[in-house]
């Protein structure tokens, strides 16, 4: 079994904005991309697990000419705003990393 | 060589609009020679963002900029040199990174320097973003101000604690300066897209290919294999746009173009302008050789409503922080309770020293520890175990950077002897790397709109400026 980290080429969180947060998860090949989207392993409630943010507020999309699946919050907290920890939200996405990726069949 | 037999046609040879953006903001630099190339392919315009609210509130509240004086003068320079040759249109935009008027005045003035030292002339148009506060009122009261989704609450009394509001103009005022003569614009908050946009639109190329051209080099080479600082170069077709790289050592890919739409936004898929929207769901991405990238299949959808984005940025209060390690495992076990037993002390310092001037509502002491939660906060999953050392950043905020420093004195000093059952007699238990281990920051500001403003006229929020520079004109 493989982790999500080692079968994507770039994992990253951002901001979208002062309001939204957005993770990427883009991938080199065709293969390895079809295997973490055939194997079930990110879907609104795995996300919300994984990340702790409501199902409801997730905004999931996958864009097949980029290899890449897209997944959106609303800012936990406004950018900037007092207690902030990451400016530039780009930290946030360290559990996806170690996502272990269930083999083809096993749901 | 270029193979594109199977497409019965030369995407390069069929009319288009050359758009170069020389980098991904002004002032983080690109490579004379990527510059150099993509003048050499005679561009029609050459576009390039001046700023982003990426960096956080504080440039939109102070009106600083983000971005050094000398490294934003380097990259115009060579800007306006290679403008200067071609003799096209030169558009920057988000000016002094938050757009406020004296974001713009801090280019122009700039611009001018280097007309004078450069022996430049130009016809040269300011147009500025910032709105009054009295206006904004009017069009709250007016019913036409509106939340976008996840916007914090509005009231007039918001708009008014604003320290600045900004307009985010789309590509209409750029049209209106280019269409007075304008060599060079300088703008204050646009969207990044309409400074890319502005020129093929002009020139009747497809809305959808320009819109997404646009979307792909606003960020310069971001979008290609290495994501360098550098040029990159967009040709905007009548139905669609082909992006070429500028660097022979940074290939552009259809899945890197791809990639970049989806960076930065929410949606990447419909992706809103104020005139309407732009739908990639469609988009096509093909290799015609490694420099360049066709796209096809973008549309623009227009909407029946206008409407501009408002940026605004209040300040919350000002901030001194202290930073400090512990290495005491028993201290690290116990962190939970020592902190919060820590703040609770602050509150009664805080009362005992400031009673009747400062409730618990004005100031904040905010307390991150490193090694365990401070990046993730609350969505930390953690289950690594205990580290061995943690580092400690106490931030406070209070009306006044003297209240914020006076109270920053006494959680240092508690915070250095606070105790743990442990040890019986004084400890020393954060290790200070400095003296005075207080560290003012200055102002606070927060982000305080997330909202659009339906307007009749796409220019109606902007104010025009034009000028001649140098002697020639």
């Amino acid at each position: 079994m493989a982790t999500l980290g080692e079968l994507a080429s770039l994992i990253r969180s951002k901001n979208a904005g002062p309001f939204w947060l957005t993770f990427d998860i883009l991938f080199d090949d065709e293969a390895s991309f079809e295997r973490v989207i055939s194997s079930g392993l990110i879907t609104y409630q795995s996300v919300s697990e994984m990340l702790g943010f409501r199902q409801e507020d997730i905004l999931l999309k996958v864009l097949r000419p980029a290899l890449a699946i897209k997944i959106s919050v609303p800012r936990p907290m406004v950018q900037g705003n007092l207690g902030e920890s990451d400016m530039y939200a780009g930290q946030q996405y360290a559990p996806l990393v170690t996502m272990t990726v269930p083999d083809i069949g096993a749901r | 060589m270029k193979d594109t037999h199977f497409l019965e046609r030369d995407p390069l040879a069929e009319r288009r609009v050359r758009v170069l953006s020389p980098t991904g903001v002004l002032g983080a630099g690109f490579k004379e020679t990527s510059l150099q190339r993509g003048v050499e392919k005679l561009p029609h315009v050459i576009a390039c963002d001046g700023g982003s609210t990426d960096s956080g509130p504080h440039y939109l509240g102070s009106g600083q900029p983000k971005l050094s004086r000398e490294a934003t003068r380097r990259d115009l320079r060579l800007i306006m040199l290679a403008r200067d040759v071609l003799d096209v249109p030169l558009l920057i935009g988000s000016c002094g990174t938050a757009g406020t008027d004296a974001g713009v005045r801090w280019i122009r003035d700039l611009c001018l320097e280097i007309a004078e030292e450069e022996d430049l002339s130009f016809r040269l148009a300011c147009i500025y973003s910032q709105q009054q506060t009295e206006d904004l009122v009017d069009y709250w009261r007016a019913g036409v101000i509106t939340p976008l989704p996840a916007a914090p609450p509005l009231s007039e009394q918001v708009l008014r604690r604003c320290e600045h509001v900004v307009g985010m103009m789309g590509h209409e005022p750029l049209g209106a300066a280019l269409e007075q003569g304008a060599d060079i614009i300088l703008a204050g908050r646009a969207t990044d897209t309409s400074l890319f946009a502005a020129v093929p639109l002009r020139n009747g190329m497809h809305p959808g290919a320009s819109w997404h051209a646009a979307k792909i080099i606003e960020c310069g080479a971001a979008c290609a294999e290495n994501a360098w600082a550098d040029s990159i170069l967009a040709h905007v077709g009548e139905q669609d746009f082909i992006i070429e790289s500028l660097d022979p050592d940074n290939p552009v890919t259809p899945r890197g173009v791809a990639a970049h739409t989806l960076y930065e936004n929410a949606d990447p898929l419909l992706l809103q302008e104020p005139g309407g929207t732009l739908d990639t769901s469609l988009a096509e991405y093909l290799q015609l050789d490694s420099n360049c990238v066709l796209v096809s299949g973008s549309q623009f959808n227009e909407s029946t409503t206008y409407t501009v984005k408002l940026e605004g940025a209040s300040l919350s209060g000002f901030q001194t922080v202290v930073i400090g390690g512990i290495r005491d495992p028993y201290i690290i076990r116990q962190l939970d309770s020592w902190l919060g037993a820590m703040q609770q002390q602050f509150a009664e310092r805080v009362e005992l020293l400031y009673a009747g001037r400062l409730s618990p509502n004005d100031y904040d002491i905010d307390i991150k520890v490193y090694g365990r939660d401070a990046v993730m906060g609350a969505f930390e999953p953690g289950g690594n175990g205990l580290p061995h050392e943690v580092g400690i950043l106490f931030t406070v905020t209070a009306p006044s950077q003297e209240q914020a420093r006076n109270i920053a004195k006494f959680v240092s000093h508690a915070g250095a002897h606070f105790p743990i059952p442990e040890w019986k007699g004084i400890i020393s238990s954060i290790a200070y790397p400095f003296s005075p281990a207080e560290v003012d920051r200055g102002a606070h500001y927060q982000f305080a709109l997330n909202h659009v403003v339906t307007v009749q006229d796409p220019l109606e929020l902007f104010r025009f400026e034009f000028s001649l520079a140098g002697e020639k004109i």
